[in-house]
């Protein structure tokens, strides 16, 4: 091609990518930066129990959707247990099953959820269920105290806060001081407001908290109220922010039923993350939207790392063109890159180094066996996974979590790297593999580097058109003709000869 | 500063870079349906049989692992041999067997290794060890050269070669490559053999560098690198200006022995010739290689491309450097 023609194709290509984002800018006003951040939960059940020697079955009562989350994911990860999400009834129930267990078992159930404030859930209103009455003197007692709330109350819900309030006065009204002897707050409260036929339920929910372990659920109470449920904490009243109650059960079933098992307790663990929020543009649906966000939320992490390996790819031609530095392996370093995105810089580069380092002592004893070239790669495959094993269990057994993040690496490239790396220290000496070597990880490093900025990753994922930018790029780094930064030392010998 | 030379500086003396080279020289003269007749150095023996072109002789070829099994009554009626990958770069995979020591081989370099280990290498390299992309390959076993006299104190084991730069048919640049203890013997300069940049007018010695530094005599034999002048010198440039003929590649890298019956023998082509042959002659490819693009010749012959080459290829620097 042409000169003139090829620098006019990339000049298109780059307005072509500026042009289509700078217009989805204006028109969704999707952010160009990465905007407020939105928070991941991810919430863990534990159960415990002691199972008799039979079948053991436990059944976990599962929160149902609600109000300001977006549930992503559940799994429900227990050895050698059956597990199943049984979604008949009221109430979503997680299902384990074994036959012939006996002593102490755990069974975890994990649920990730992104609180979205915005985000409603249509609830039908309750079918009027018969007021659970009260006997005897109680009844006496609780009209007494209806009869003085009911006329200062205009609605369920300032009724339902009164009677919180009356419930926490000190000194305590005679009749409620009686009530409470029979019945706990919250269950006097739902009983209280049934009976004057407003629709309240008793609740169980979880208190989200970054990084607490062992919680409880509490309960809480909800009144119905203009199409939608309030929630009230029957020591201070009305909630008005529930962005951190998690609602887990309502009214029947129990929490947790477990048959065949004994001592059987349900505690709750919770991280939460903060993950970059495309503010009103990413809630907005429009079927002619091609953008990424539609797909679902594993396919958009899976192509949250795509998106970013042509920045990626970019830094490799730059490094290799216009530096000059040797790697091993054209594109190695991108996918070592891309590894080094999901473990941790620091623990993917240890752990990237000890595993290679292992496999080339490993790989110097498999020369002399004398072995054909594909079971050679094969018998490194093993070994690198081997390895890899190691270092995770002797890393998690030292406590450092982060050992666990080597399993990120491509198994078949590490294996590729070793191998090319052994030729090269046999063949051109310990130097040239270390140069390669080190180049391979400066490279890398580099990419990953670029690839991290929160601002790439945003811009590269929300405006993929702007990769028709990084493509003129690489297209006009192609055409470069001038020397290479290494070169320039390489050729010094011409220095002296300059007029 | 003398870390780093200009770009100024070296594109005023000419100084082809691998951009350059890849763009220019390699993408645009070299059709890549040619690659394979260098690349596959059965393939160069079978071409330049048919052209009549002189290279080692073809004694044995194994591409099946029972073929190596095989091997070793071929091998005993061997006193010398080379054993190199069809598909090798950068003197990969090459084992040079000098002489025989009762059942042991004896290397180049004196070190005696058994058929075990022979069988080693040819299972390395027809599993394709040595070549690129680790595709399946074929194992070589051809004549050994015996080197020109003149070469004797000049190289450690392996027989030293001349790499010529060959453009559209021109030869326009070449070098004396001596292997060094540094290179085991091999002839790459990147591994540290030594470069000795040849006039091309006459074949003479013009400065030798080993690792980017000049040099005056052998750094392992203590021999004077000065006044060397390469024999049949007209012969070989002929050689290697046929080798454009019969490949079709219009940028390319003849490396040429001189054995001292046979004279000059191809050894092998290679269709990216690097950058290094520069630094031996302390000249830029650029100049030279502009010289031919400029020329208004239909259809040169062979005898005119060597002839227009032992004029200095019309440049007036390269005749003032002659002496």
């Amino acid at each position: 091609m042409q000169r003139w023609p090829f620098i006019l194709a990339v000049a298109l290509l780059f307005l072509a990518g500026l042009g289509i984002a700078a217009y989805r800018h204006l028109d969704t006003g999707l952010p160009l930066l990465p905007g407020q951040e939105r928070t991941v939960w991810q919430v863990e059940a534990r159960i415990a129990f002691s199972a008799d020697g039979g079948t053991a079955e436990a059944l976990l009562t599962l929160p149902p959707d609600q109000n300001g989350f977006e549930f992503i994911s559940e799994t429900g990860a227990s050895p050698g247990f059956g597990f199943a999400i049984n979604r008949s009834g009221p109430q979503r129930r997680a299902h384990w099953t074994k036959s012939a267990v006996e002593g102490s078992q755990t069974l975890f159930y994990k649920l990730d959820l992104v609180q979205d404030a915005g985000r409603r859930v249509v609830e039908e209103r309750p079918k009027r269920r018969r007021a659970a009455s009260f006997d005897g003197a109680y009844a006496t007692a609780a009209n007494e105290v209806l009869n003085a709330l009911t006329p200062k109350s205009a609605n369920a819900k300032s009724l339902a806060e009164q009677l919180v309030q009356e419930i926490n006065t000190d000194p305590l009204d005679q009749n409620m001081s009686l009530l409470l002897q029979r019945y706990s707050p919250v269950r006097l409260i739902g009983a209280l407001l049934s009976q004057a036929d407003v629709t309240a339920r008793e609740v169980k929910a979880l208190r989200l908290r970054d990084g607490r372990r062992r919680q409880r659920l509490r309960d809480y109470l909800q009144v119905w109220h203009d199409d939608g449920w309030l929630l009230l904490d029957p020591r201070r009243g009305l909630i008005e922010d529930t962005a951190h109650i998690l609602v887990w059960q309502t009214g029947n079933p129990a929490v947790l039923e477990v048959i065949g098992g004994t001592r059987s307790r349900v505690t709750f663990s919770m991280v939460s993350q903060d993950q970059p929020a495309l503010g009103l543009a990413r809630e907005r649906y429009n079927p002619f939207d091609l953008s990424l966000e539609n797909l679902p939320i594993a396919e958009q992490g899976m192509f949250k790392l795509i998106m970013t390996l042509p920045v990626g790819a970019l830094v490799v031609v730059f490094m290799r063109l216009l530096v000059g530095v040797r790697t091993s392996g054209t594109f190695m370093p991108v996918l070592i890159a891309l590894a080094f995105l999901q473990t941790e810089l620091l623990a993917g580069l240890i752990g990237l180094v000890l595993v290679v380092g292992a496999g080339l002592l490993l790989r110097f004893y498999l020369s002399a066996l004398n072995l054909l070239l594909v079971a050679r790669i094969a018998t490194i495959v093993v070994l690198v996974i081997g390895l890899v094993t190691l270092l995770a269990v002797v890393s998690y057994r030292l406590g450092l979590i982060s050992g666990l993040a080597i399993t990120f690496f491509p198994m078949v490239i590490l294996a590729w790297t070793v191998e090319r790396m052994s030729i090269l220290w046999e063949e051109e000496g310990p130097l040239e593999a270390l140069i390669q070597g080190a180049g391979s990880l400066l490279v890398a490093v580099l990419a990953y580097l670029v690839m991290s900025v929160a601002t790439v990753r945003h811009l590269a994922f929300n405006f993929p058109e702007l990769h028709l930018c990084v493509l003129a790029a690489i297209l006009l780094l192609g055409r470069y003709t001038g020397y290479r930064l290494l070169e320039l030392h390489r050729f010094t010998p011409f220095l002296q000869r300059s007029p | 500063m003398s870390w780093l030379v200009s770009p100024g500086t070296l594109r005023r003396q000419g100084v082809m870079g691998m951009n350059q080279r890849n763009l220019h020289f390699v993408g645009r003269h070299n059709p890549r349906q040619a690659y394979p007749l260098v690349d596959n150095k059965l393939r160069t023996k079978r071409l330049a049989k048919r052209a009549g072109i002189p290279m080692p002789d073809l004694l044995h070829e194994v591409s099946r692992q029972h073929q190596i099994e095989a091997i070793e009554p071929n091998l005993s009626q061997l006193d010398e041999f080379v054993i190199k990958p069809a598909h090798g770069s950068g003197g990969k995979g090459i084992l040079v067997i000098a002489s025989r020591d009762r059942s042991a081989f004896v290397k180049s370099s004196g070190e005696r290794v058994d058929l075990n280990h022979i069988k080693h290498l040819l299972t390395n390299i027809i599993s394709g060890l040595y070549s690129l992309g680790g595709r399946s390959d074929d194992a070589i076993i051809e004549s050994l050269v015996r080197a020109h006299p003149m070469f004797s104190k000049l190289s450690i084991d392996g027989v030293p070669d001349i790499r010529v730069i060959v453009f559209k048919g021109f030869p326009v640049m070449a070098m004396l490559r001596l292997g060094t203890h540094a290179s085991d013997g091999k002839a790459n300069l990147h591994q540290g053999a030594i470069g000795v940049g040849l006039d091309l007018r006459t074949g003479e010695g013009a400065g030798a560098v080993q690792r980017n530094r000049p040099l005056t005599q052998h750094p392992d034999t203590g021999e004077p690198l000065q006044g060397i002048a390469i024999p049949n010198w007209r012969d070989l440039l002929t050689l290697a200006a046929r080798c454009h003929d019969v490949t079709g590649l219009g940028y390319l890298g003849c490396d040429i022995v001189i054995d001292a019956e046979k004279g000059p023998l191809l050894l092998e082509m290679n269709a990216r010739p690097g950058l290094g042959i520069q630094i031996a002659n302390g000249s830029g490819l650029g100049q030279r290689l502009k010289a031919i693009e400029a020329l208004e010749l239909f259809a040169p012959s062979l005898e005119e491309r060597v002839d227009y080459a032992m004029n200095g290829l019309g440049l007036s620097q390269l005749k003032r450097r002659s002496p």
